[in-house]
């Protein structure tokens, strides 16, 4: 009897192990920065070098940072999703244009439409990091107080959005 | 000689890292040692010191400034997990939720060994088991000379 059982615990055991391997995603790893205050900024806004948008002035109010990068190519397929997305106006869409330049930056929001209440311009890249930015498009949900509640990493579909984003946003405002 | 020389400086150059902050020779060794602890995230399976990925690139320019900002080693990795999560490391700590992935393979040792030991010694029991008296051996030894001087098939005649 044993002779069949053991090798059948094992096979069941190794089985698990693996199938739970094969359903998980390697590139989506665990973000530090969940429930902790988002990182402290200040960055001139993408169309105006000189106007500044930082930490500060956000607070007060839930709101999304999407990182995105004209380079990026995954942004593109992500892009009309989130221009659909604000149109709603259910909350606060900021962009952190992530190691870009100004002028495609621009071109860019002007073909494909512009879903950002403002653009913080992050050309060297340093706020991405201090938010953990390691594959353009991310996308944070931020509270009231400025703490980090949530964040996507890679393209955010109609279906993150329905089914994470818009109920942790009204749970935040409410 | 001179262009073979020239060559040679071209190829290992291209290899030198291209950020600008200068550090002295131990500051260098510093950096490339932590370049190697840290994990580039978005090749994975490299160090950053290994990547040419543009975040690694960054975060290799970050380690550089923040060892001439007088920071120490520890400060430096800290920093990085804060952002990045322990998986930036490329040795995982020991700590709570990874002492499985540290003692499992001791575990699987001390198991194996039980087990093959455990094989073992009934093996030896069950051999052991079988008892002849000196008779039943004479009389197997009889049997066995018979067989094979009589056996025409044996080998030896």
């Amino acid at each position: 009897m044993a002779k069949f059982l053991i090798p059948l615990v094992i096979f069941v055991v190794l089985a698990f192990f693996l199938g739970r391997g094969l359903s998980l995603d390697p590139k989506d790893i665990p973000s530090p920065l969940i429930d902790k205050p988002a990182p402290v900024f200040s960055l001139s806004q993408l169309d105006k070098p000189q106007q500044m948008i930082g930490t500060e002035q956000l607070r007060g109010q839930v709101w999304i940072l999407n990182v995105w990068a004209s380079w990026c190519v995954a942004c593109r397929d992500e892009h009309p999703v989130l221009v659909e997305f604000s149109k709603t106006g259910a909350v606060p869409i900021y962009g952190l244009n992530y190691k870009d330049q100004r002028e495609p930056a621009l071109n860019w929001l002007q073909q494909l439409g512009n879903p950002y209440t403002a653009s913080i311009f992050d050309e060297k890249g340093r706020v991405g990091i201090d938010f953990g930015v390691y594959g353009v498009p991310e996308t944070f949900v931020i509270d009231k107080q400025g703490v980090i509640r949530y964040k996507k990493t890679g393209p955010v579909t109609q279906e993150t959005i329905q089914t994470k984003i818009l109920p942790l946003v009204k749970k935040l405002q409410g | 000689m001179r262009r073979l020389a020239a060559l040679i400086f071209l190829v290992l150059s291209s290899f030198a890292w291209a950020e600008e902050t200068k550090l002295n020779a131990e500051g260098e060794q510093r950096v490339k040692a932590l370049a190697h602890e840290l994990r580039c995230l978005v090749c994975q399976n490299q160090t950053i010191a290994d990547s040419n990925a543009d975040l690694a690139i960054d975060l290799r320019t970050q380690i550089r400034e923040q060892i001439q900002a007088g920071k120490t080693d520890r400060q430096i990795k800290d920093y990085m997990v804060a952002r990045y999560g322990d998986f930036v490391l490329y040795r995982p700590p020991v700590q709570s939720n990874t002492v499985l992935l540290w003692i499992a393979p001791f575990v699987l040792l001390v198991g194996g060994v039980g087990v093959l030991f455990w094989y073992l010694s009934k093996r030896r029991k069950l051999t052991g088991a079988q008892q002849f008296s000196a008779d039943d051996l004479q009389r197997a030894d009889a049997l066995l000379e018979n067989s094979s001087t009589n056996e025409p098939s044996n080998k030896k005649t």
